[in-house]
């Protein structure tokens, strides 16, 4: 599975027709814009996700693709096909809502046989494929119950067997593990892979939970404020974010302003009032001024702490005194307060079980991160 | 709430009570007096329920009434159902918050001005008071209750649910026949009771809009008491009572259980 799964990148290929076309759409509540001039493709057999915070437009742009609201502008094609005008139910796409709008008055077995129903199906099609679905999900001993009579996980499940049942082309996932705890989120999240990697279909998940999208989705769309900032594979995304706001909100990350000074064997360099001297970034596709201001993003655990003196041949050091420890069993984080009152955060991974005098509070050290380990966020 | 009732609180409420039903009390207990004479207790005795069995002109005026209310109480739980669906789904069309106050305004309205212009209307387009005028006016009563009740299911429901529906493949009049209809049923047997009830025991609008042929219960009571009280008629209205009160305790239970029974879907 592993090798196919690396070489799939139809993006990347321009002879790929989408399955899945957004050109220009608008879409406008009133006076507020909710969608802005957003163009997306999407391929065939795609897990993709739509990350955002709250009111970035991620389920607005879902719910165009259900059919329940029409762009204001711009067009919406699905496997070559216009979509403006045709309403949700003549469409080959089905949902996994939020709420799981499983029918209270149905039991499982009814529930997941709705849309087979309203296809006219012959019953014995829909009952073999109401016991396929089941078993899919591992409910077949729940087929008579009501869904007041199940557990958050199972609910969750036959929604998702119900979504499942007419075998779409697109189905989409709205917050599909948000009402689960933890732990079963996690399994889920897995299952979720297997399913759709067998399945062979096209997944769309809107989800607010980074680690989520990270996880499952083959590209991730970062939304905001109704525009996509930034579509790439979860690795391009938390290692090469385009701005500030995705490094933020994906993962933690330590934002070091300054000015470019200038560059030297490719390598810019940044003077940086957080830095004891001259910083070196080795991001070769920024352009930038000398003198312009930048933002440098190094994540937490690209960043090493030594006790005395750093390395000599340390090229970015940063001197400062451990401020906080936060033991997280698999993980410690300190954050380091520097002499200009930022605080830098950093994580070790817990390799032994004991540690001979470990780092203390108020300790002095001092932090470094290599050249590579650093983006640069032009502001 | 294990907060014991005071005296003072336990005499309120005896006082407020019979303050209210005390007549109603009375009129039942004296349904069953042997005595011709309404205001003399004679023992107890049913021969005036069955006298009013034998009554004609009393037993024609029931049916006459259960057929009004029956009918009537049909066709406001359809477009009450109706109104409902189309304050409570359709958005914020223009001019929706006026239309709410209009379905709400026979509610509030005196009876004789709705009796009055709903005559002055039939009279208008030359209709012929009679059963039917009676039928109608019962209508255009009782289907502002069916939508309060009906609406007001509506707006607590999961409106996903239905959105589930059509993404499924369900058109929208299929959608409402299999999903949304049945998850507000309670609301609209509830909203048919209410009706039913209200039709029954109306008889202000009634009289106003009756014609020959269509004299209802509460008319002919309210008729042959202004000759004079007779037993038969506290028998009459007794039972009345009996109906009425069954059908709000009954509409009362069923929409109570119904907002009561929680949704899976809306806990999430």
């Amino acid at each position: 599975m592993g090798a196919v799964r690396r070489s799939f990148a139809p993006w990347a290929d321009p002879t790929e027709r989408p399955l899945i076309r957004f050109e220009n759409v608008t879409k406008r509540f009133g006076d507020a814009v909710a969608v802005d001039r957003l163009s997306l493709d999407i391929f065939e057999r795609e897990f993709f996700c739509l990350l955002g915070p709250s009111g970035c437009g991620k389920t607005t742009l879902m719910r165009m693709l259900a059919g329940f609201e029409q762009p204001s502008e711009g067009s919406i094609t699905l496997a070559d096909r216009d979509l403006a005008g045709v309403p949700p139910y003549r469409r080959p796409v089905n949902m996994m809502f939020q709420s799981y709008a499983l029918f209270p008055h149905m039991n499982v077995e009814r529930n997941i046989g709705f849309g087979l129903r309203q296809d006219g199906l012959p019953r014995a099609e829909i009952a073999a494929r109401v016991d396929e679905m089941l078993r899919l999900v591992q409910l077949e001993r729940l087929a008579k119950r009501y869904p007041s009579q199940l557990s958050g996980g199972q609910c969750q499940r036959v929604a998702l067997a119900r979504a499942l049942a007419k075998r779409p082309k697109l189905l989409l996932l709205d917050e599909p593990l948000g009402a689960l705890d933890k732990k079963l989120r996690e399994e889920t999240q897995f299952e979720l892979m297997d399913l759709q990697h067998a399945l062979g279909m096209t997944f769309v998940v809107v989800t607010h939970d980074q680690e989520e999208a990270m996880t499952m989705a083959d590209r991730i769309a970062v939304m905001d404020h109704g525009r996509i900032v930034q579509v790439a594979t979860p690795g391009e995304i938390y290692e090469q974010p385009k701005t500030r706001f995705i490094a933020e909100f994906v993962g933690d990350v330590n934002i070091l302003e300054g000015r470019v000074r200038g560059q030297q064997d490719g390598l810019w360099q940044v003077e940086s009032s957080s830095a004891h001297g001259p910083l070196t970034v080795d991001d070769a596709d920024e352009v930038l001024q000398n003198g312009q201001a930048i933002a440098i993003a190094v994540r937490p655990e690209k960043m090493v702490i030594h006790r005395g003196e750093p390395p000599p041949d340390a090229l970015n050091v940063l001197r400062g005194e451990v401020w906080d420890i936060g033991y997280l069993g698999d993980w410690t984080v300190y954050r380091i307060k520097l002499p200009s009152g930022a605080i830098v955060r950093v994580t070790r991974a817990n390799r032994s079980r004991f540690v001979d005098n470990p780092i203390d509070w108020d300790e002095q050290v001092h932090v470094t991160f290599a050249p590579d380990a650093a983006v640069i966020l032009a502001e | 709430m294990t907060r014991r009732l005071s005296l003072f609180n336990v005499t309120s409420l005896v006082l407020g009570f019979a303050f209210l039903y005390l007549p109603i009390l009375l009129l039942v207990v004296y349904s069953f007096n042997a005595s011709r004479l309404v205001t003399v207790w004679g023992g107890f005795s049913t021969q005036w329920y069955a006298a009013f069995f034998r009554n004609e002109a009393l037993m024609d005026a029931a049916w006459v009434t259960f057929r009004i209310a029956l009918l009537s109480a049909s066709f406001a739980t359809v477009l009450g159902t109706l109104a409902a669906l189309a304050l409570t789904r359709y958005g914020r069309f223009t001019g929706r918050t006026l239309f709410t106050g209009m379905v709400y305004a026979p509610m509030v309205m005196p009876e004789v001005i709705t009796g009055l212009s709903l005559l002055l209307f039939f009279v208008a387009i030359d209709l012929d008071r009679g059963f039917l005028t009676v039928m109608l006016a019962h209508t255009t009563l009782t289907m502002c209750f069916v939508t309060v009740i009906v609406q007001a299911r509506l707006m607590t429901l999961d409106r996903s649910l239905e959105e589930a529906a059509m993404d499924l493949g369900a058109p929208p009049l299929r959608t409402f026949f299999s999903v949304t209809l049945p998850l507000i049923a309670p609301s609209v047997v509830a909203g048919f009771l209410l009706a039913f009830t209200l039709s029954l025991d109306d008889l202000v609008i009634a009289s106003f809009n009756t014609g020959p042929g269509a004299t209802t219960l509460p008319i002919r009571i309210y008729s042959q008491v202004r000759l004079g009280l007779s037993p038969e008629i506290n028998a009459a209205s007794a039972i009345l009572i009996g109906i009425v009160t069954l059908g709000v305790i009954v509409a009362t239970l069923i929409s109570k259980r119904s907002s009561l029974t929680p949704q899976r879907s809306e806990i999430h």
